[in-house]
């Protein structure tokens, strides 16, 4: 208080500094702005310019090559989505169920606590712990190997809390007369649950659930060790999941996008890193843009049918 | 008879739910035993002091006997992965709060039209992406403007700066805006100008808020692996400027995890070295638990 105190008091003999002050302040607010916004600007551009050269219809369906150029990322965009699937069907019920607990039936004591202590340690956790713990017990000690659901899974741990968080702001933001209504029409508590909060949520899950995708779709750290660096030649016309040169083998090895971006610059021998890295960082970008797009504008059109108004509180659930 | 059932459902339902939360509890839990056992037995079963790990300066796990055996300090990575996500926050943290306090007060609208999607985007951005841009971009520049491989501390600390920019705005900027109108207003009306407002009554009461951001995006930097390995040049020895390669405990992980036998002194002390990881990334949350806790303003 003693800084601003002096200040505020001598700012009073010098009305013109104060106003000098007051300005270069402000100048150098909007400038911190503005070079926020170039960097993005940079970035957007920089990946647009030099991922639109690179990508085409054969990039973006022939498989990659490890030794000559001319790979494309078609395996890595299958992996990227169906790992993205995988873990999905596992921490969406996961992750909804947790929070249907602590927002319908906790009760404020040690047990709550020790859950939000949880999910708040799970997720500050780096991705590479993370991924390294998916190695000791998804890969090693399950004994599937690098493969898709160890992946899935080590997906899982990094994104449960999100998913817990998410889903539980989703739930608290129903209003109380719609379960005390429920409730008083003689519907118990599951029925209330399942039949109305869940209902009059779903909007926000889903938004927060497109959201966290856009997340796990871009995460590349946890899945190194445990999902494998390498797509194997996968057979299109097999979609028997248990086959191994099937593509839906959940047992088998496979290479995110993410992780494809990675490798390439770090172990790859290909000649064409460059355009490969180029088009892959594009795809990549664009999906997880695109997947903010169509959460925002899902919660717009949502928000807009439900209360008649134009959406004021478009972030509430990211 | 009906109630009977709709009863049954009613328990099978909480205890689906208290399933789920099992679950959570147990995934914390065994994540935070499995990597502890492992990272230990570097200590129990193959006997290397823990103050030698902690301060060993020389990571060479695979030293033959006769030059003197194994060495495993840990040090070199400690200073790499400090030295980045310290430069990150010393970067990121001034612009970053001065983009939430835009947003908050010198112009809502445009704060709210254009910055708010912009660090949303910024967020969204895969964190392989700012390393590929990073060594695409950044890594010649280096090289050609200020000298060295290109290769450096310096390069990953401005990588990690863009990458937290948006942890440290957001938090900031809710903050800000959470504080109550009264105290702006009271301000004001004192005859205050916008300035010695943002620094004499805002910025302290938001503080705790904006120490949370800045602690965060610390531990965002700090946990971060690919993007840092992209453009640090992993060099495991001590780094003598911002302008030399290094290596980061994350980068070390991620380098030479695969490499390893399972059992191998090698192989525990990396394990070792995720723990320390651990460690700190537990730090970082016991801090905000304190900072939240500690001053700022209280309705």
């Amino acid at each position: 208080m003693g800084a601003s105190g002096r200040s505020v008091r001598t700012g009073f003999k010098n009305k013109n500094r104060r106003k000098m002050q007051d300005q270069v302040a402000t100048a150098a607010f909007w400038l911190a702005s503005a070079i926020v916004t170039m960097i993005l600007a940079f970035l957007v551009g920089y990946i647009a310019l030099h991922g639109w050269r690179s990508v085409d219809i054969k990039f973006l369906t022939s498989p990659a090559k490890n030794l000559e150029g001319g790979g494309g990322i078609g395996p890595q965009i299958f992996d990227s989505f169906y790992l993205l699937f995988l873990s999905m069907t596992i921490t969406v019920p996961l992750g909804l169920g947790a929070a249907v607990f602590l927002s319908e039936y906790a009760k404020p004591n040690r047990f709550t606590a020790l859950i939000r202590l949880c999910t708040e340690t799970l997720s500050s956790l780096p991705s590479i712990v993370v991924g390294l713990f998916g190695l000791l017990v998804f890969v090693t000690y399950t004994g599937f190997g690098y493969s898709l659901l160890a992946g899935a899974l080590a997906l899982t741990v990094l994104n449960l809390p999100v998913m817990v968080r998410v889903s539980e702001d989703a739930l608290r933001s129903v209003p109380m007369d719609l379960r005390e209504a429920s409730l008083a029409l003689g519907a118990n508590l599951y029925q209330t649950i399942y039949r109305v909060v869940i209902p009059a949520a779903l909007p926000r899950l889903v938004t927060g659930i497109i959201l966290a995708s856009g997340r796990v779709f871009g995460e590349a750290a946890a899945l190194i060790y445990t999902a494998g660096m390498s797509s194997p030649p996968l057979n299109w016309a097999n979609m028997n999941p248990f086959n191994y040169t099937s593509p839906l083998n959940p047992l088998r090895p496979g290479e995110t996008l993410a992780v494809h971006i990675w490798k390439i610059n770090s172990e790859s021998l290909i000649p064409d890193v460059r355009r490969v890295a180029d088009g892959s960082a594009f795809v990549l970008v664009l999906v997880v843009v695109l997947f903010n797009v169509v959460a925002r504008w899902l919660q717009a059109r949502i928000y807009r049918k439900m209360t008649g108004t134009r959406a004021v509180d478009l972030h509430a659930a990211s | 008879m009906k109630r009977q059932r709709l009863s049954t459902k009613e328990a099978m339902a909480r205890f689906l739910a208290l399933c789920c939360v099992t679950v959570v509890i147990v995934a914390t839990f065994s994540l935070l035993f499995f990597i502890t056992r492992k990272g230990i037995s570097t200590f129990t079963d193959f006997g290397v002091r823990l103050l030698e790990f902690l301060t060993g300066r020389v990571w060479r796990p695979d030293r033959l006997p006769e030059e003197g055996g194994p060495a495993i300090g840990v040090v070199p990575f400690l200073v790499g992965s400090f030295t980045v996500s310290g430069l990150a926050v010393l970067i990121a943290g001034p612009l970053g709060i001065a983009t939430a306090i835009f947003m908050a007060e010198v112009s809502p609208v445009w704060g709210e039209k254009i910055m708010r999607p912009v660090v949303e985007i910024l967020v969204g951005i895969p964190s392989v992406v700012y390393g590929w841009i990073g060594l695409s971009v950044l890594v010649p520049l280096v090289r050609q403007y200020l000298g060295g491989l290109g290769f450096s501390l310096l390069s990953a600390g401005l990588v990690l700066s863009v990458m937290i920019l948006p942890t440290v705005t957001s938090l900031s900027c809710d903050a800000l805006k959470s504080l109550p109108r009264d105290l702006k207003e009271a301000a004001y009306a004192l005859g205050c100008t916008r300035w010695q407002v943002i620094r004499g009554v805002l910025v302290p009461a938001a503080l705790p808020g904006i120490l949370t951001g800045l602690i965060l995006g610390m531990a965002r930097a700090f946990g971060e692996a690919l993007a840092v390995q992209m453009v640090i040049g992993n060099v495991y020895s001590m780094p003598r400027s911002l302008l030399s390669p290094g290596i980061t405990l994350t980068t070390g992980l991620t380098m030479e995890m695969g490499n390893t036998i399972d059992g191998s002194l090698w192989n525990s002390a990396l394990w070792s070295m995720a723990l320390v990881l651990l460690l700190f990334s537990l730090g970082f949350i016991g801090l905000v638990r304190l900072v939240s806790r500690a001053g700022g303003y209280r309705t």
